[in-house]
């Protein structure tokens, strides 16, 4: 049903958000969700919207280092937290290990969900539950890909997830 | 047959900007005073609105205005300045033209603000009433409403027939007959649709579009809106997939112009994931097949009888009961496509259209009737192969189908596969297969290159690179031509600035695209010879362009590479800054004339079967393409595992759910419309048999969008009925269908 009249809308509050290593200021009403406040605020679009829902995983960040879906968060809730979209994994120009993988094993197609996939799979790596190539699949359940790049997303995760494996 | 750049398997050229969230996607370019649009969606699927009252959200602060067919605004008068590129036969939806609802979902306001959130918001206090009207959107129900699907549409023929099918039929020592259906689809790319339309002035405005072609964006815009083409600039350089969902302008993009239009300010629309499913659709089709064979396996009489939905005001068509009479020689054969109008929005195609759906039903169909003859499947398409098209009567241009179903077998041990246990619980193993067919289609495409003296190149044309890997084969193809290191290339689309070309869609781009490609590299090195047998003891005064190779920044004779010049010699001798060549590429149709071209595959898959609790699992997939020369081995494989993804999905996932009391899709989100997640895929296989076809183009490339899926539907549904023994012929196969009694 529709609303009969617009409520007074809520008013913004000061938050300060530490993104990619560099720090934000900003106000925000309480209804705008971290992805909102990363893609439409601060214009930062590398994190990607694909269903709003926490239902694709397209809008996966790294929240002090774990994954979350940012649509499903509010921004204010994260006053002071550190946030690393996919723009932060890369050591300047040197790719993280994930990166290169996903190059290397062409695992995306049109991309859209790539910096999701990425974010996500950074985290799984260092939730450290993954052991095979089942677990990775189960495990990066929560990020859809409509291209259909799901064997090679396996394939660059299970290599790095096992180079990392030897070296440590 | 790879040579020094074509067939190598470059990393997709792309894939840096990508995996560093640097590839910008329609909705997120930078544009200053950027206004939100949000769109209210109709809540009937027939019927008017009778009150729209804005009153509410117009109150809020920053919310500009509320547009919907209350707005006085001009617009083109006729039907046919609404048509684009891929228009059915028909009239085209005209958001906002009438107070009329014609399809559940249909877009009826705009509510226009200064942030997404409050536009969102305010969309909430807009009051609609409506008067309704009933509405009828069963296909099943309404079958014997069908009428021709008709008309005229690139790419799509008509049901062909030979011979008496009725008379061979009754005659056949053996006969099936079965019906088939399968549930409307939507495409849902990743990234949802949106436009963002920067305003410049009255006249003038840059778009950014979700599309498959933004020469087709640019038509459809300027048409509708009386502007001129020099003045509207469509930009989309990086889709987050489409599938076709992009072939069409979408309602999106009408309403952000408009809304520009009427604000004189720049706008954004973003469609929401729930109205990615308010557009076009793969239609739900309701399909029979018959086979009528002798005792050792040779099919003498095809029934293919196909029913889809389309909407009321278009008649959407798809090649769905063409490919029986391309594929096997059977002597009778009736093919027959008809269509019913229902209360929805026009289909569209989705990956692979009418294929997907016509081969899904044949392939089973054949199953059947091999199950029937007790003769092994494969066996059964070898004795009905057909080296030339029946239907046309003319050869293929190549057809290495057969050398496909031999490495396909082999690698998936087709002969050695699981055999069928018959106890009623616990998990079981199967195999099925089935086969592939697409066309070979291309388009005249145009294409400009331009050579700089310091070597590097640049190519530019407005088509699309979807997540195909159109900026890597470009780049192939050019430093393939002159000679050049790939990182020497930039290839540039998704610009209407840029030279035409068709929609990407049907398998077309590579070779429309990539022959345009060649042939304007070609001119830039004829031009290159030119200058340089004007250069001083030139030993290229008088050779021709068949004389010399560009190998390494060289020009060389062939017969003495040793007489050479470098390209920056050329450059510097005759003091040019760069060489600027455009061209169009044609397909030769007086050579294509006497020729079908088709690509063409044999799937293997195996499943298991949880008989407990009705779960399907594809284990493996094993499927063998031949699609002409392959431009890139690693991007072309990773086309065809989507391929297979989506084949899989169609088989046990996919379906848009009808409701038919209240005329809508109600499962419009991805909790509820299920796509595969990554714990759904497991092994698949792709091998490449390569063709070497002169024919089709001069790169003898047929294309790969679509080939990848469509055998794959029917294989996996064989594959569930070996391991079962259940034919379920309703897709998606689901556990309430593999439980339900026959
Ligand atoms: S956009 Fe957050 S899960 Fe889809
Ligand atoms: S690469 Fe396109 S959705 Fe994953």
């Amino acid at each position: 049903m529709p609303e009969t009249s617009g409520s007074p809308l809520p008013e913004p509050i000061p938050i300060t958000l530490k993104i990619n290593g560099s720090s934000h200021s900003i106000e925000v009403r309480p209804w705008s969700t971290l992805l909102d406040v990363l893609r439409d605020h601060i214009h930062l679009t590398d994190t990607k919207i694909g269903c709003d829902h926490g239902q694709c995983g397209a809008c996966t960040i790294l929240l002090n280092g774990q994954r979350i879906n940012s649509c499903l968060s509010l921004a204010v809730m994260h006053n002071g937290d550190e946030i690393t979209t996919i723009g932060g994994i890369a050591d300047c120009e040197n790719l993280h290990p994930l990166q290169q993988a996903f190059i290397k094993h062409d695992a995306l197609q049109c991309g859209y969900c790539t910096p999701g996939q990425i974010c996500s799979a950074i985290g799984l790596v260092s939730e450290g539950h993954a052991k095979s190539r089942e677990d990775i699949r189960e495990l990066m359940s929560g990020n859809l890909c409509r291209c259909g790049a799901y064997t090679n997303i396996v394939d660059a995760i299970e290599e790095v997830m096992r180079s990392e494996s030897s070296t440590t | 047959m790879p040579t020094k750049h074509i067939g190598q398997p470059y990393d997709r050229s792309d894939a840096r900007d990508k995996v560093l969230g640097r590839a910008t996607y329609t909705a997120e370019h930078l544009v200053p005073d950027l206004l939100h649009g949000h769109v209210i969606s109709s809540k009937i699927a027939c019927g008017r609105i009778t009150h729209l009252n804005t009153d509410h959200a117009l109150k809020i602060p920053g919310v500009i205005a509320v547009l919907s067919h209350k707005t006085d605004f001009k617009t083109a008068r006729f039907d046919l300045s609404y048509k684009d590129m891929d228009s059915p036969p028909g009239s085209p939806f005209r958001p906002f033209s009438t107070p009329e609802v014609k399809f559940a979902m249909q877009p009826i306001a705009l509510v226009v603000a200064e942030s997404t959130e409050l536009a969102r918001y305010a969309a909430r206090l807009v009051e609609v009433t409506y008067e309704v009207d009933p509405h009828n959107t069963d296909l099943m129900g309404s079958l014997s409403e069908s009428k021709a699907g008709k008309g005229l549409r690139a790419g799509v023929e008509s049901p062909s027939n030979r011979g008496d099918f009725r008379a061979a039929y009754n005659k056949s020592e053996v006969q099936t007959s079965s019906d088939y259906l399968h549930p409307s689809q939507h495409h849902n790319p990743m990234e949802m649709h949106a436009s963002i339309v920067h305003y410049h002035d009255e006249k003038s405005l840059t778009i950014y579009d979700k599309t498959q072609g933004v020469k087709n964006s640019q038509h459809y815009v300027t048409m509708a809106f009386g502007l001129r083409k020099k003045n509207v600039r469509v930009l989309s350089p990086f889709v987050g997939g489409a599938f076709g969902s992009g072939l069409r302008p979408q309602y999106q993009l009408f309403l952000a112009t408009l809304a520009a239009l009427e604000l004189k300010r720049s706008v954004k629309v973003q469609l929401t994931r729930p109205q990615m499913f308010s557009f076009g659709h793969r239609p739900k089709t309701h399909q029979t097949v018959s086979l009528g064979a002798s005792r050792d396996g040779k099919i003498n009489a095809i029934f293919h009888h196909a029913v889809g939905e389309t909407s009321r005001f278009e008649d959407y068509i798809e090649n769905v009961a063409t490919w029986a009479a391309k594929l096997y020689d059977a002597e009778n054969v009736e093919q027959q496509y008809r269509i019913v109008p229902l209360d929805t929005y026009t289909p569209l195609d989705m990956r692979a259209p009418g294929g997907a759906s016509g081969l899904y039903a044949l392939e089973c169909a054949m199953d059947e009737l091999a199950t029937e003859l007790k003769m092994d499947p494969l066996d059964l398409r070898l004795k009905n192969y057909s080296e030339e098209d029946p239907s046309a009567g003319k050869p293929f241009s190549s057809k290495a189908l057969k050398e496909c179903f031999a490495q396909g077998s082999t690698r998936f041990g087709w002969d050695s596969r699981h055999q069928r246990t018959d106890t009623p619980y616990g998990k079981h193993r199967g195999s099925g297969m089935a086969t592939g067919i697409w066309d070979a289609l291309q388009f005249p495409t145009r294409a400009a290159a331009t050579l700089a003296s310091d070597l590097k190149l640049e190519i530019r044309i407005a088509t699309a690179d979807i997540g195909t890997g159109t900026y890597t084969i470009m780049k192939q193809i050019a430093a393939e031509e002159l000679g050049l290191p790939t990182e020497s290339v930039d290839a540039k689309l998704g610009d209407t600035d840029f030279p035409f070309a068709f929609i990407q869609g049907g398998s077309a781009t590579a070779a429309s695209v990539g022959s345009a490609v060649r042939k304007a590299c070609r001119k830039v090195q004829k031009q290159l010879l030119k200058e340089a047998g004007k250069m001083k003891n030139s030993p290229f005064q008088h050779a021709d362009i068949d004389d010399v190779v560009f190998e390494d920044g060289l020009l060389k004779r062939k017969d003495d590479p040793q007489m050479q010049t470098s390209l920056k010699q050329i450059f510097a001798d005759r003091d040019i800054d760069q060489i600027d060549k455009k061209c169009t590429w044609t397909p030769n149709l007086l050579k294509q004339r006497k020729y079908s071209m088709n690509t063409h595959s044999a799937v293997f898959v195996e499943v298991e079967v949880d008989a407990d609790v009705g779960f399907v699992s594809v284990e493996r997939v094993v499927v063998a393409v031949a699609a002409g020369r392959i431009l890139n081995p690693k991007t072309a494989r990773s086309q065809i595992l989507g391929g297979v993804v989506w084949g899989i999905s169609m088989a046990l996932h996919e379906e848009s759910y009808m409701d038919n009391s209240l005329g809508r899709f109600i499962n419009h989100d991805f909790a509820n419309y299920h796509i595969p997640v990554n714990a759904d895929i497991k092994d698949i296989e792709v091998i490449f048999v390569e063709e070497d076809d002169t024919v089709v183009n001069p790169l003898g490339v047929k294309g790969l969008g679509e080939i990848g899926l469509v055998g794959v539907p029917a294989a996996v549904a064989n594959a569930v009925f070996d391991a079962t023994g259940k034919r379920v012929r309703e897709l998606p196969i689901t556990p309430d269908k593999l439980f339900a009694e026959p």
